[in-house]
């Protein structure tokens, strides 16, 4: 029987052919506009180490002055420099780090490569691991080596490739700020979108190129960038370890659901004792965010993404309704053969089943073009300068979803005029003729 | 024209008539609020920066370590880029405007004040700023030449003797700080317990980059203290000739190398390349909503021909004993065309109130600001004219039924 109204469509498709074109254009137009902002949605949205995200943390303090002071408010972003060194000392999670950005002068040691900068991370060596850093080559460095200020680094393929040909180069020199580093690892393809470990510095765009002992930046007085608030009496140097600034990003690897409750009280106690000490003014307010509840937080998708989402989705109902009408009107102007079905003993499922499959194929060549389209809207956004843009890629999930939306749109398109259709009346129709 | 039969046409075709009016109504709804977005995204880069901005360029750089003659260095830089010829002025500074990154600080109207009147972005830069960047000073005056202080001595000198006698900020921002009216000669104090007298005021000085909303974005303060290149990174020259600007900044690149090359150069621009940097996503989210209405108005108008012609298809016979009964073509044009107007009317009214509830929608969800009324007609009148077009060549076909038809059987 299906393959029966398959041939009744394309009869039908072959007698309205502009009609029919239009009805695939408008459901394709609807289909292409949606999922191209959809899956930009999806991908600006997405888990950048799934897996292993629901084990790492972002710590939050509250170390302001009072003034300003409101109960309730969210505490600080970032920590400081004494709250992060403190905590990492104490080390009482399974692994944490802290962190912060800048940028580094590279000298190449290769005749005919001019000296430029790089964006740089400093951070502690509990940051390869948590992160689940890919290495191509070495490793990262080790905690002694954070204890010694030790000149090393780790630096990304792309750089290793401009600056050692792409060969193994642990152990080799390689200046940064000035000065000579070893290095002690060279990074596979990581590239953790958004970048949420510091959203400050950006919010898509992979790993930073160079990553360098964070006692040894500061050894250096390495540029920083990023966030830096202060507050109080900020004279000075910010990035100093008694400064009222905060700038630090800090993490911490725990386990499971325990781990996280027993941290955070040991934030809380923490807090307590600093502010008893009165380095804190204010009464303790700490956060402990999952990877994913800290994206949310930030909300790291722009409002401009949300917004397109919501009209592309106005228009596919704006197609869908046209199509719902054109579909009415293709339908109705059959009456006349459905009133002979119907007379020859095809029963009112029949039509509305024959109607729908016709509805369905509109669907189908509508996805397929829709899909079209939608590689053509992502291509485009792909070209705009947009920090995300060399991310946004058409994956299966979303090519999948493509298809089961087209169809589902247009079946449900299709329901009102097939129920029109079968309602038609043998008689009156075979009596019209 | 009598409409009744008209209505009466229209009842009996209640599904059909009832889907042209809601896609009317729907692209109303959106389009009112799509035009109404472009309008509010090409007013935002309208915005006056207060600069000269077509004459404008930059350089930023950066040194490979430290470097303990970063000032006296900075004094070179500057002489070498004053010499180019086509450069009037050139200036050292931290930010510039619309240029994203930025310094801000509150402001505090006595030394002791618990909490920031508000918050200001903080311009610095070496004499001439002014005059670089073209701001139009309203009233005071120009930094004195023995008010400039370096940043390095600001940042290490403690709170009771650091001393940045004067400031000029913006007019917005003297209104907001001082609602009498008087701020020249006041004081305001952000570094140090000294204060600075407010010696000018500058009508308009855009941040770097928005923060706190539209007003507080000509919040904005030049500070006589002179920033070395190793610490604000930003040369900026006015080039009187904007045809020179390409040239000029070739010619710094080698000036600068040529006073010491062992700088990294990170970029240079024009100001018309920062403004549309700062503007690109108002800039491509406008023309994603204008390709979205016209798609939504060929969809709709697509639609309207669609049902159209089927009706003028299932009506021939009809018509055809119309007009063999005397109607004239005319008067067939004209009723395709007032039904296509009562179902547009029905759909722009309902429209109407569908735009104004997605605009609440859109106002707690997004930011946007309410919808004005202004906007409610121009949406009405698109659709009735979309409505029109879109009738009138299955108009023009039902015109063109001969009376003849009548006589035939179907």
């Amino acid at each position: 029987m299906f393959g029966y109204y398959l041939q009744l469509a394309l009869r039908s498709f072959r007698r309205n052919r502009v009609l029919t074109a239009l009805m695939v254009l408008a459901i394709a137009l609807g289909i292409g506009a949606s999922m191209t902002t959809l899956t930009v949605y999806y991908i600006l949205s997405g888990d950048p180490l799934p897996g292993q995200s629901q084990h790492l943390y972002e710590v939050q303090l509250d170390p302001q002055s009072l003034q300003g002071y409101e109960p309730g408010q969210e505490p600080a972003e970032q920590v400081t420099r004494y709250d992060a060194e403190t905590l990492l000392a104490e080390r009482r999670a399974p692994r944490q780090a802290m962190m912060s950005g800048g940028n580094v002068s590279v000298q190449p040691g290769k005749a005919g490569l001019a000296p430029f900068y790089a964006p740089a991370r400093y951070t502690s060596a509990d940051f390869f691991p948590m992160f689940h850093t890919r290495l191509l080559f070495g490793q990262g460095w080790s905690a002694a080596d954070d204890a010694a200020h030790a000149r090393v680094a780790v630096i990304t393929k792309s750089l290793n490739d401009k600056l050692f040909g792409g060969a193994n180069s642990v152990g080799k020199p390689v200046r940064l700020a000035g000065q000579e580093f070893r290095v002690a690892g060279v990074m596979g393809d990581w590239n953790p979108n958004p970048h949420f470990y510091d959203l400050n510095v950006r919010g898509f765009g992979g790993a930073e190129d160079v990553m360098v002992p964070f006692t040894t930046s500061r050894d250096l007085n390495m540029d920083r960038s990023g966030s830096m608030d202060c507050w109080g009496d900020s004279k000075g140097d910010g990035t100093a370890v008694g400064a009222n600034c905060v700038w630090i990003q800090y993490w911490v690897e725990l386990d499971d659901a325990a781990q996280a409750s027993a941290y955070r009280r040991y934030l809380v106690n923490y807090s307590t004792q600093q502010h008893a000490a009165g380095r804190f003014q204010r009464p303790p307010n700490v956060r402990l965010r999952s990877v994913m509840q800290w994206l949310s937080y930030k909300q790291i998708v722009p409002g401009d993404v949300r917004l397109q989402v919501l009209l592309a989705f106005g228009f596919l109902l704006v197609c869908l309704v046209n199509t719902v009408g054109l579909l009415l009107a293709k339908f109705l102007r059959r009456s006349s053969e459905m009133g002979i079905r119907r007379a020859l003993g095809a029963s009112r499922r029949a039509i509305f089943l024959q109607c729908l499959v016709e509805a369905g194929m509109v669907g189908l060549v509508g996805g397929m073009l829709g899909l079209g389209l939608a590689a053509l809207g992502l291509w485009g956004v792909r070209h705009q300068p947009t920090q995300y843009a060399p991310y946004v890629h058409l994956d299966l999930a979303m090519l999948a979803l493509t298809f089961v939306l087209a169809l589902l749109a247009s079946l449900l398109a299709g329901v009102l005029p097939a129920w029109r259709a079968m309602q038609v009346t043998p008689a009156m129709q075979l009596k019209a003729q | 024209m009598d409409i009744r039969p008209i209505c009466s046409t229209l009842l009996r075709h209640k599904t059909a008539a009832g889907l042209i009016v809601l896609e009317v109504a729907l692209t109303c709804a959106i389009i009112c609020n799509a035009v109404f977005m472009i309008g509010s995204r090409l007013e935002r880069m309208q915005r006056p920066t207060g600069i000269a901005e077509r004459e404008l360029v930059r350089v930023t750089l950066a040194g490979i370590g430290a470097d303990a003659d970063a000032s006296a260095r900075t004094e070179q830089d500057l002489a070498a880029l004053r010499a180019i010829p086509g450069v009037r002025y050139a200036a050292a500074t931290n930010e510039v405007p619309l240029g994203g990154s930025s310094w801000n600080s509150g402001i505090r109207l006595t030394p002791d004040q618990k909490n920031d009147t508000t918050g200001a972005t903080n311009y610095l830069g070496t004499a001439d700023l002014l005059e670089t960047l073209g701001v139009r000073l309203i009233s005071g005056r120009d930094f004195l030449p023995e008010e400039y202080t370096d940043a390095r001595t600001v940042q290490s000198t403690s709170e009771e003797d650091t001393r940045v006698p004067s400031v000029i900020i913006t007019k917005s921002l003297a209104d907001k700080l001082f609602p009498a009216g008087n701020a020249l000669g006041q004081t305001l104090y952000i570094y140090g317990r000294n204060g600075h007298k407010v010696v000018g005021i500058i009508d308009t000085l855009l941040r770097p980059s928005e923060r706190g909303g539209d007003v507080a974005f000509n919040y904005s303060t030049i500070f006589p203290i002179t920033v070395g290149y190793d610490v604000g990174g930003t040369y900026l020259m006015r080039v009187p000739d904007p045809s020179q600007r390409a040239r000029v900044l070739q010619a710094a690149r080698a000036a600068l190398n040529r006073v010491n090359p062992n700088r990294i150069i990170l970029g240079t621009d024009t100001f018309d390349e920062i403004r549309a940097g700062y503007y690109q996503n108002d800039r491509a989210m406008a023309w994603l909503l204008v390709v979205v209405c016209v798609a939504l108005l060929v969809v709709t108008a697509f639609g309207v021909i669609g049902l159209a012609s089927f009706w003028v298809a299932q009506r021939r016979r009809q018509i055809g004993i119309r007009r063999a009964l005397g109607a004239t073509r005319r008067q067939v044009l004209r009723y395709f065309q007032t039904e296509n107007f009562l179902l547009s009317s029905m759909g722009i009214v309902i429209g109407m109130l569908l735009a104004y509830g997605l605009n609440q929608v859109l106002m707690t969800h997004y930011e946007l600001p309410r919808l004005p009324l202004l906007y409610l007609p121009v949406g009405a009148l698109l659709l009735w004219a979309l409505g029109q077009v879109a009738v009138l060549g299955p108009a023009l076909r039902a015109a063109a039924v001969p009376p003849a038809v009548a006589t035939r059987s179907a």
